[in-house]
């Protein structure tokens, strides 16, 4: 019963944001400032997850790769579809969902406890679309903007790390990278980090903005709308794949 | 002017205001007052909207705002001004910025129109100079003030303050106090206060209700309350001895039998037992 009452409060706070700004410009400067936050403020950390993933997506496929009728190529391909399909998409937006889902959860709480939210209801601001919608749009912006850069990173750790550990050489690789390359999975991975993006940060929004209590509340709301994202992610995950491929 | 008419509101079947009606003059400093958990806030929030009344109606200057459309009411929630319990001072905002907040929202004033308004309203709550100072970086009483200075901004018709004096020491609460009603008569605004600060009931009281357990139990002003005989209100505004020994002094006072200091050294010595039940069997003969 209270999963159904917390699904359409859910969907009654998505209905609230679409209404006519209060002042275009303020809104804007908002959306600005939210996707500085969520795109630079994770930047760094999807930077060295990505490099790391690749890396030891190489190594591993390797490992694991020791016949000698299996090309040296392979191991390339391996890791660009690992990273293209799940890793980049799927990883690196369950530990967005931790970074930046735990920060707005936090953020809306902290301003929900201390009256912030309702002082700008008092002042006649719709705080739906102000607080809420911005958050999301940024979200939309900037984690798959991060997803496209990990995809990169992650296939270039994967060629670092082959090099390196002497696992393969460069040309090899970047052969490897190019043979049976299909572009759908790129489309398919964008699918995934834009739903995923939304999951993030309506999930967080929401647990933020309903917060009831004091600090302690919102440390309960922070986590739950973490498990919460990480939850729904990996469920969306499987129907994307079951769906789309 | 504001008028509320039996006011009914519940959470959870539990019913925490019942039947109120009240009016809250236009240039007075309106007081709600109470014990905690009596119902002061949920009225005050359902004076400015936040909670949806269950039955009942509030009327500003004629216009019910229970009955207003979305868009009316957000035109009339930018006349109403509101200092909250905690000042609600956004944190990643100078003082400046949380004052000129409004003013970016809801004007197409110029930046230095903007600057000299925010001035205006910081030296008006004598703040000059903090205008780069973060809500971290100040003081409760300077956080109320600076409520305070975004709650008239925009010029309000109605100024709403939640428990203004909290957390602040006797002295500091006395300039809000004073800050509050200078403002109310200057700019001739409805003013709506929830407070359970005798200092304040005592200094600006002009028009106060007392809430029992979300019932209207008493309204006056902070002439009429010291006499009053609402055993529930006396209860609750003469709870400490001392404050009961200030009554029985001021009662004294009115009926002439102590003046001024003259017989202070007489209470001082008895605690004005004497004086007492000789001012009753004076007034009896």
């Amino acid at each position: 019963m209270k999963l159904f009452s917390s699904i359409g409060a859910y969907i009654l706070m998505m209905k609230g944001m679409f209404t006519k700004p209060e002042n275009f410009k303020m809104y804007w400067k908002e959306l600005m400032h939210q996707s500085v936050e969520i795109g630079m403020g994770s930047l760094w950390i999807v930077t060295v997850i990505s490099v790391f993933m690749g890396a030891v997506s190489a190594v591993q496929t390797a490992y694991q790769l020791v016949s000698p009728v299996i090309q040296k190529e392979t191991i390339a391909q391996v890791v660009r579809d690992t990273v293209i399909l799940e890793f980049a998409p799927t990883l690196v937006c369950i530990v967005l969902a931790g970074v930046v889902g735990s920060k707005i959860a936090g953020e809306l709480g902290n301003m929900r406890v201390s009256e912030q939210i309702d002082a700008l209801e008092i002042m006649g601001i719709n705080t739906k679309s102000y607080l809420v919608a911005p958050k999301i749009l940024g979200a939309l912006i900037t984690i798959p903007l991060l997803v496209i850069l990990a995809m990169a990173l992650g296939i270039y750790g994967g060629r670092l790390a082959g090099s390196l550990g002497g696992i393969l050489p460069t040309e090899t690789y970047d052969r490897g990278l190019l043979r049976d390359f299909i572009p759908k999975n790129v489309w398919f991975a964008l699918v995934k980090a834009y739903t995923f993006a939304f999951i993030i940060s309506s999930v967080s929004c929401f647990y933020g903005y309903n917060v009831k209590g004091g600090a302690l509340e919102i440390g309960r709301a922070s986590t739950t709308a973490v498990i919460t994202s990480c939850v729904v992610i990996l469920f969306a995950d499987y129907i994307l794949a079951f769906f789309l491929l | 002017m504001i008028e509320i008419k039996n006011i009914s509101k519940s959470f959870e079947h539990k019913q925490i205001l019942k039947d109120i009606s009240a009016v809250m003059e236009t240039g007075k400093t309106n007081l709600i007052i109470g014990t905690s958990g009596s119902g002061k806030t949920v009225l005050q929030k359902c004076m400015v909207g936040l909670f949806e009344v269950d039955g009942g109606e509030i009327i500003f200057d004629g216009k019910s705002l229970t009955h207003m459309a979305q868009e009316e009411r957000k035109e009339l929630r930018q006349q109403i001004g509101m200092l909250f319990q905690g000042s609600a001072l956004f944190d990643s905002m100078t003082v400046e910025q949380n004052i000129q907040f409004p003013l970016d929202m809801f004007t197409k004033w110029s930046l230095q129109k903007k600057i000299e308004r925010v001035n205006d309203v910081l030296a008006r709550v004598e703040l000059e100079g903090t205008n780069k100072k973060f809500p971290a970086e100040i003081s409760g009483g300077m956080k109320k003030r600076v409520g305070i200075a975004r709650a008239i901004v925009l010029k309000p018709k109605y100024l709403f303050c939640d428990e203004p004096n909290s957390g602040l020491d006797p002295q500091t609460s006395m300039v809000i106090d004073q800050l509050i009603h200078e403002i109310t008569i200057e700019n001739n605004i409805t003013t709506v206060i929830n407070t359970h600060d005798m200092n304040s009931v005592m200094e600006i009281g002009e028009n106060i209700l007392y809430l029992y357990q979300g019932v209207k139990e008493w309204e006056g002003n902070n002439k009429e309350i010291i006499f009053n005989k609402n055993q529930k209100l006396n209860e609750f505004i003469f709870a400490s001895e001392f404050l009961r020994d200030a009554k029985d002094m001021r009662m004294l006072e009115e009926k002439g039998i102590i003046d001024n200091d003259r017989n202070m050294d007489d209470l001082m010595r008895d605690g004005g037992a004497n004086l007492l039940m000789d001012g009753g069997d004076k007034k009896q003969d």
